[in-house]
């Protein structure tokens, strides 16, 4: 059976997969965008803060993720649950650093300047600070996004979800009619997703980034 | 700029604004966090409403300090603050600023706003509805002499530098504030533009009468701008507080008469406008009139000379009678094209230099709309300096007399063992 005879027997379950695996990487973006600008804001104007913020998610990136995957089943088992957290934390490293980088980063004068004017500490962030800072929190998201389609991957060791899967079974019966078609429809799979995911980014730049500040 | 100016403004403004308020400083002193001397070393100082103090001194002297102190942007480490007699030193911050407007260097513009969301944040903030807001913007637009519809939506980055400092100041004062705070707000636009905003400043001071307490290291802006100015000497000790007049004449000690710096006599043009001297008539014509009418004029008068009119009445040709003979019956090449006018705001200092450089010894002073009022001439100017001159050695003397007598009398006071330190 050549590649293309095999993604037409099997495109039911590898549009299933392609779909799980979108869905887990978007879930768990959307969890470590929320936990990664919140960790930058609650350490990005504490120095040492900042910092414990910054080392502690990138150690995490330090573990070699299937490890990780092994180290968690026996604590939270199969499935989804390793999954979710797997890829939660290490989405967060890029989205936390650029959130700290992108809000330090922002302008002295012009806070000054939302204080001087009457601005409240909050009305200050989400009004000029966290606006200032988006573009390289977004960039931050997509770095994040393009690993975890790989990591995610990886998942499927832990029976998780997704294009994993294809891949897996691919490796573990080498030699046999369609493994290399298994793992070359998995890998594919997930490259192809990752472009997806950036145009969406870019749309989703040019849709909320003000215009005042777009390069 | 006054051409871009006029519409609107000119007709009775919806609300009236808010004039100034007091403020009064009281010992106040700031230490930072780490370092031994204070930068602020017991300020005490008298603000009265409508007025424009500038704060001058070197770099480092503790003028921002004292400035943000005074919005609680910098919180002071003693001392009290009043504003129009309330104690605001405990007030919360956050409402105390949005009755000061504050206005600074990098203009502080949000470049991820429009010009109208940037000026529209202290009245949304402050619970404005929702077309008082939109009406603000327009208005506040055109009182810095920006065209609303043309401004309006753009960003901060597509402004030109003067551009940017107008909008921070309609920014200021958009919520109406009775009192504005200016850290060297023209302090990083070209000369000629600041000399521009300094005008405009003058423009709207005479119409809103704010408090204003403006920070500068350029002493001649100080004068310029000041009702009223502070030379601060390090820790912001007052060196002197007084009438840019009187500074000027009668500066306190050496280190203010460094800082007044040479030519105080030129610098005195500085302190009077053109509207306060004789602004002379002048023959005029238009160019819609017959050209035997322009003839019989230069003929009959006693005048060699006329200034052309164009069709908005604003000063276009000087007209010799000699011109008039070259002409051949049509004035399209004949006479001299007005290149300079000023206006009634302008200073002396501006109307000299414009006399000087124009070959007839004069320059026309326009209106608001570059309309022809009058002309101003070498003769009167002259005269007016030396006025002028004569009447602040006069006020010196008196001032020195007056201090002399305080001093007499102060003695007296200790040595008959009523001196209680007052
Ligand atoms: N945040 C700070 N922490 C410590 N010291 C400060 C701080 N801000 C200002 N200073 C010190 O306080 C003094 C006064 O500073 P300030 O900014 O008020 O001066 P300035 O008169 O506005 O000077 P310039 O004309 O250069 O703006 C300076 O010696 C400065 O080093
Ligand atoms: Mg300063």
């Amino acid at each position: 059976m050549n590649f293309w005879e095999y993604l037409g027997t099997r495109h039911q379950q590898l549009l299933t997969d392609t779909y799980q695996h979108a869905s887990a990487v978007f879930q768990c973006m959307v969890i470590a965008t929320v936990l990664g600008v919140l960790i930058g804001v609650v350490s990005y104007r504490s120095g040492w803060g900042g910092s414990l913020a910054i080392t502690s998610t990138s150690a995490v990136l330090t573990i070699p993720s299937l490890a990780a995957i092994g180290l968690l089943i026996p604590l939270v088992g199969l499935g989804v649950p390793p999954t979710v957290i797997i890829l939660t934390l290490y989405g967060l490293l890029p989205i936390v650093r650029n959130c700290i980088v992108g809000l330090r980063g922002v302008d002295p004068s012009l806070v000054d300047a939302a204080k001087g004017i009457g601005m409240s500490r909050t009305r200050r962030l989400f009004k000029v600070e966290l606006p200032l800072a988006w573009p390289p929190i977004l960039t931050g998201i997509r770095v994040s996004t393009q690993m975890l389609m790989g990591i995610a991957a990886i998942a499927a060791y832990a029976s998780g979800p997704g294009l994993g899967n294809e891949i897996f079974r691919g490796l573990a019966s080498l030699g046999s009619a369609n493994a290399i078609n298994q793992v070359l429809a998995g890998t594919i799979g997930i490259v192809i997703l990752a472009l997806l995911f950036d145009a969406a980014y870019v749309l989703l730049g040019r849709l909320t980034i003000s215009r005042g500040i777009r390069a | 700029m006054p051409e871009t100016a006029a519409g609107p403004t000119e007709s009775a403004p919806p609300r009236p604004a808010t004039s100034g308020a007091t403020i009064q400083l009281e010992d106040l002193s700031k230490s930072y966090p780490g370092s031994p001397a204070p930068a602020v070393d017991e300020v005490s100082m008298d603000i009265k409403a409508g007025e424009t103090v500038i704060l001058v001194g070197p770099s480092g002297c503790g003028k921002s300090t004292t400035l943000k102190m005074i919005n609680r942007l910098i919180e002071p480490t003693s001392g009290r603050i009043r504003i129009n007699d309330e104690d605001v030193t405990d007030m919360d911050p956050v409402k105390l600023r949005r009755k000061i407007g504050y206005a600074i260097q990098s203009s502080g513009l949000f470049p991820h706003m429009t010009v109208a969301e940037n000026i529209a944040l202290v009245p949304k903030m402050t619970g404005w509805s929702k077309s008082g807001v939109k009406d603000r913007v327009e208005e506040m637009l055109d009182l810095v002499g920006l065209d609303p519809r043309e401004f309006h939506g753009r960003y901060p980055r597509q402004l030109s530098g003067g551009q940017q400092q107008r909008v921070g100041v309609a920014r200021a004062l958009a919520a109406d504030p009775p009192v504005l705070l200016m850290d060297e707000p023209f302090g990083a636009v070209d000369p000629i533009t600041r000399d521009h905003l300094q005008d405009e400043l003058i423009r709207l001071q005479h119409e809103l009468h704010k408090t204003i307490v403006f920070v500068t290291h350029d002493f001649d802006e100080a004068i310029k701008l000041g009702d009223r100015i502070a030379v601060l000497r390090e820790r912001s000790h007052i060196a002197q507080f007084d009438t840019p007049e009187a500074i000027l004449t009668n500066p306190t000690d050496d280190f203010v008469s460094g800082f007044v710096g040479a030519g105080a006599a030129l610098k005195r043009l500085n302190l009077t406008r053109v509207r306060d001297v004789g602004i002379a008539d002048f023959p005029t014509v238009t160019v819609e009139d017959p050209l035997q009418s322009i003839f019989n004029k230069l003929r009959d008068g006693q005048h060699n000379e006329l200034l052309m009119l164009d069709r908005r009445n604003r000063p276009y040709k000087w007209l010799r009678r000699g011109d008039l003979m070259r002409a051949k019956g049509s004035l399209a090449r004949a006479g001299q094209l007005v290149h300079d006018t000023v206006t009634r705001d302008a200073t002396l200092h501006d109307a000299l230099e414009a006399v000087l450089t124009d070959s007839g010894g004069r320059v026309a002073v326009t209106g608001r709309r570059g309309e022809f009022i009058g002309v101003v001439d070498m003769h009167t100017l002259m005269n007016s300096v030396q006025e002028l001159l004569e009447a602040d050695r006069l006020a010196a003397m008196e001032h020195e007399h007056d201090l002399e007598h305080l001093r007499a009398h102060r003695t007296e006071h200790e040595l008959e063992g009523g001196g209680s330190g007052l």
